[in-house]
């Protein structure tokens, strides 16, 4: 719709308007989290629409650094994410490999299965992998938590490879056979290496379901030393008067990496999406 | 299938070997274990020594009202969550997809609610929901209008949620339909404009039917994603509140799981839930078929 040559100013006036109210519900929430977050002590329940706070103080950081488990939960999160993110990577690389270059018996349901997955419902696994983990007394260890979340990303990531490996011409690879490569230092030292955009994507995607995922967390982990960011900024929530600023505060820290990681990255999540579901 | 065909694909099951034990793990096994479990009378007080006793907990799901008030909220939840998304998301896309200036800062801007953790957005909104110190009735407030009673009343804590949800979804269908929009050839409009055609025609005869086949997809993800949303509705109204008015389906089963413990009733519930979604996502592929057909 490039044809805007003949729009009278009256309709652009209208687009702006419409963007800029839009720009404005999108961010003020996050103006209103920033606000809270530099409240002194004691203007926490404050009812000023003000947008930075009288006496504004960077108090809530520094007793979110000194006085709550804020940097416990931020290293269990480093930790859960960061081997989630060196699992799912190296599964979803192979799996999505096989899926786009061989037409093995199985190919077409082993597809579907990983979509369907998609519709159940999280209770559906959750009340199972709580009944297991009590079992196997995996309850209050990250080690069920990395299996988990490292299975729960596995379906897009699988789809998104596939999806990416399916854009490398075969040719490459026969060329590399011919001159005496094996079927695997074909897919390690020819496509893993051109397929590096896809693998960043897998990477950032796994890092991010494991980062913010709640509902697991919150079922497997019950010990305050062992919470995780989400269940961690929860429990301040719990008490609006006091926690309030502190909340804020650490909600505002988890969500900056990922935000600015997503912003970077949303153009390719979304292809990865599309590719997914159309070509399914 | 035949074993020659097993032999020659070797690489490729050992591949996909990893990634589906995984799964195997953590989605397959749970999977037949909850099974396992909605035919059983498995409790918190039975559940090292529970029975099979057949569909029982299938017809206490059928026969308990409260299914079919939570089914209806929960078609109801599902049904304006996507209208909203995509009503607000295309506009945007359709406000974005020409020269402006600032382009790049709007459209950063309007993906922000895509970006925040979703957890972040549920407990953030719940306390803009505050009645008292909460940014959404100051608003209203110095607004004029009158304050809601919004997290203490049934329809208010569920509108709460709905609203939060649908502030966090368009951008999910803006960017679709963005990519979308940008694959429509240009020379469809030019052929318009010669033929005399209006801003209007152009929409409704060029762009939405064209858009169709991009956002079908993106639809059918959304209703699967807002039907099973578990996070935003247990979050802003703290686990069902007030007295449990709040529930979807999915947050009625967790707290049959986790507050009445009733093991076997759950397992049943989340598999008709699945049963549910799997019929749509069946109907939602043949249908895509037709449409590849139609265009």
């Amino acid at each position: 719709m490039a044809t805007n040559k003949k729009d009278s100013t009256a309709y652009l006036i209208l687009v702006y308007s419409m963007l800029i109210f839009m720009s404005l519900v999108s961010i003020y929430p996050v103006l209103r989290v920033i606000n809270i977050s530099l409240r002194p002590e004691g203007a926490l329940l404050s009812t000023s629409l003000a947008l930075i706070p009288d006496n504004a103080s960077f108090d809530n950081f520094i007793r979110l650094f000194t006085e709550s488990g804020f940097l416990i939960w931020l290293r269990n999160s480093l930790l859960v994410a960061a081997v989630v993110t060196t699992v799912g990577v190296t599964l979803a690389s192979t799996a999505g490999y096989a899926f786009s270059r061989y037409n093995f018996p199985g190919h077409k349901v082993g597809m579907i299965a990983l979509l369907t997955t998609q519709m159940f419902p999280v209770t559906m696994l959750l009340l199972p992998l709580f009944l297991i983990l009590v079992k196997l007394n995996l309850y209050n260890s990250f080690l069920g938590l990395i299996i988990a979340y490292s299975a729960t990303a596995l379906p897009f990531t699988v789809w998104q490879m596939k999806g990416f490996y399916d854009t490398i011409p075969i040719s490459l690879e026969e060329a590399a056979r011919i001159d005496g490569a094996n079927q695997f230092q074909t897919f390690y030292k020819i496509i893993l290496p051109l397929s590096k955009p896809a693998l960043v994507i897998t990477a950032l995607f796994s890092f991010m379901s494991a980062w913010s995922e709640y509902l697991v967390a919150a079922v497997i982990l019950t010990k305050k030393e062992l919470f995780t960011l989400p269940i961690g900024l929860k429990h301040f929530q719990a008490n609006l008067a006091s926690d309030w600023g502190l909340y804020a505060a650490g909600a505002l820290l988890m969500s900056i990496p990922v935000v600015l990681l997503f912003m970077l990255l949303s153009k390719w999540l979304v292809s990865g999406l599309t590719l997914g579901s159309v070509k399914g | 299938m035949n074993w020659e065909n097993v032999k020659k694909y070797k690489l490729a099951y050992l591949y996909i070997a990893p990634a589906f034990i995984v799964m195997g793990l953590v989605v397959i096994y749970p999977f037949v274990y909850n099974l396992t479990i909605s035919f059983s009378d498995m409790n918190l007080l039975n559940f090292q020594h529970w029975s099979i006793v057949g569909f029982q907990q299938y017809i206490a799901v059928f026969t308990d009202p409260i299914f079919y008030s939570t089914l209806l909220k929960t078609v109801l939840w599902t049904a304006f969550n996507l209208f909203f998304h995509v009503t607000i998301g295309v506009s945007l896309a359709i406000l974005l997809n020409r020269p402006l200036k600032y382009k790049a800062l709007f459209r950063t801007i309007l993906v922000l609610p895509w970006a925040i953790p979703q957890v972040i957005v549920a407990l953030t909104w719940r306390g803009m929901f505050n009645n008292e110190f909460g940014a959404i009735n100051l608003i209203l407030k110095s607004l004029g209008l009158g304050m809601v009673d919004w997290l203490s009343t049934p329809v208010g804590a569920f509108a709460a949620c709905l609203i939060t949800n649908i502030w966090l979804g368009f951008p999910f269908m803006m960017v679709i339909a963005l990519g979308g929009l940008q694959s429509i050839p240009q020379e469809l409009y030019e052929a318009a404009d010669i033929d005399g055609a209006g801003r209007l025609q152009k929409l409704k005869h060029i762009t939405l039917p064209l858009l169709r086949p991009v956002m079908i997809p993106a639809i059918t993800l959304g209703v699967i994603w807002t039907f099973n949303n578990f996070n935003v509705i247990w979050l802003v109204s703290n686990g069902g509140e007030p007295s449990d008015s709040t529930h979807i389906l999915v947050s009625y089963v967790y707290k049959a799981i986790f507050t009445s413990y009733r093991y076997g009733y759950s397992a049943a519930l989340s598999m008709v839930i699945f049963g549910i979604l799997f019929i749509f996502g069946v109907q939602f592929i043949k249908r895509s078929k037709g449409t590849e057909a139609v265009y």
